[in-house]
């Protein structure tokens, strides 16, 4: 198995949370992954113990498209939104609600391609600051290290001022 | 983009909140920089800007109230220095979320390698048919 590379997560500004990552495919490859169910399916994983039971991809603007999940307890959780950009093979922008929770972020994902391999830059725009460090806050795990290295990380990528996302 | 089972916290703590709020400001992020490598005083922290003192000195007061910076030792010089707690518990969030995904796209690797595989075989059967 290739690891193309892992993956970075960065806050900018004050809602925003940025995804960059390298996929060892052409891109064509890479968003269907992202736009087709039953590959969809594969990789949009919970936690362990978690399933992905629905799995309702929109290939068109205006679609709703619709994920759930339901944990081996019976628990059910679901997330889904309406397309708000199509654009094969390059990007992607769509609202995201989730089940139970107030407030809707956007999402715009876009895949650049060079030698083969992917670029992918998924920027998350969240209502307030509030609700994104919620996000954050929510994706911790128990035990896991800080250290200093990674705050010096933290800090190389805050150099810029972040840019606005062709999502509003 | 998180599933979470035991719900969400949306009462996030205030201390983050005045983390992110404080980093998302590129000169004091310059300023953190500055001082992940060691004590300086606020003369030392203006020199890189084009800015005037008191502008950085305002910049470091949002600092020290989001408990970043704190006061360094020599008394005369009136150096800051990095606080580690608030910005390891902000990288600590962050840390969670990209584990998160990374486990995800990992997956996504293989799937996208078993898809380039798939695509070869057929071109190749392609090719094989043709001639």
């Amino acid at each position: 198995m290739t690891n193309a590379g892992t993956l970075q997560v960065k806050t900018a500004g004050d809602r925003e949370i940025v995804m960059t990552r390298v996929f060892d495919a052409p891109r064509q490859l890479v968003f269907e992954a992202f736009t087709a169910p039953e590959l969809l399916k594969q990789w949009l994983l919970g936690p362990p113990g978690w399933e992905m039971v629905v799995c309702e991809a929109a290939t068109e603007v205006g679609a709703r498209y619709r994920y759930e999940w339901k944990h081996a307890d019976g628990k059910l959780f679901g997330m889904g939104g309406v397309c708000r950009e199509f654009v094969p093979p390059e990007k992607l922008v769509a609202t995201e609600s989730m089940d139970g929770y107030p407030g809707e972020s956007v999402v715009t994902t876009i895949l650049t391609e060079q030698a083969g391999k992917t670029t992918m830059r998924t920027t998350v725009v969240y209502e307030s600051r509030e609700v994104r460090d919620a996000v954050l806050k929510s994706g911790m795990e128990r035990g896991a290290e800080a250290s200093y290295a990674r705050l010096a990380e933290l800090l190389k990528g805050h150099g810029k001022r972040p840019e606005q996302t062709a999502a509003r | 983009m998180v599933i979470q089972p035991h719900g969400y916290a949306i009462t996030a703590s205030r201390n983050l909140d005045a983390t992110f709020a404080a980093l998302a400001d590129p000169t004091r992020r310059a300023i953190l920089a500055r001082l992940a490598a060691g004590e300086a005083s606020v003369n030392e922290l203006a020199a890189p800007f084009a800015m005037s003192q008191p502008a950085i000195s305002k910049h470091l007061k949002v600092l020290e109230r989001a408990g970043l910076v704190v006061p360094g030792r020599e008394r005369q010089r009136r150096p800051r220095r990095l606080a580690v707690k608030p910005l390891a518990e902000a990288s600590e969030w962050l840390e969670g979320y990209r584990r998160f995904w990374e486990r995800r796209f990992q997956k996504l690797d293989t799937l996208l390698d078993d898809l380039k595989k798939k695509e070869k075989r057929q071109t190749r059967k392609l090719r094989n048919k043709k001639q």
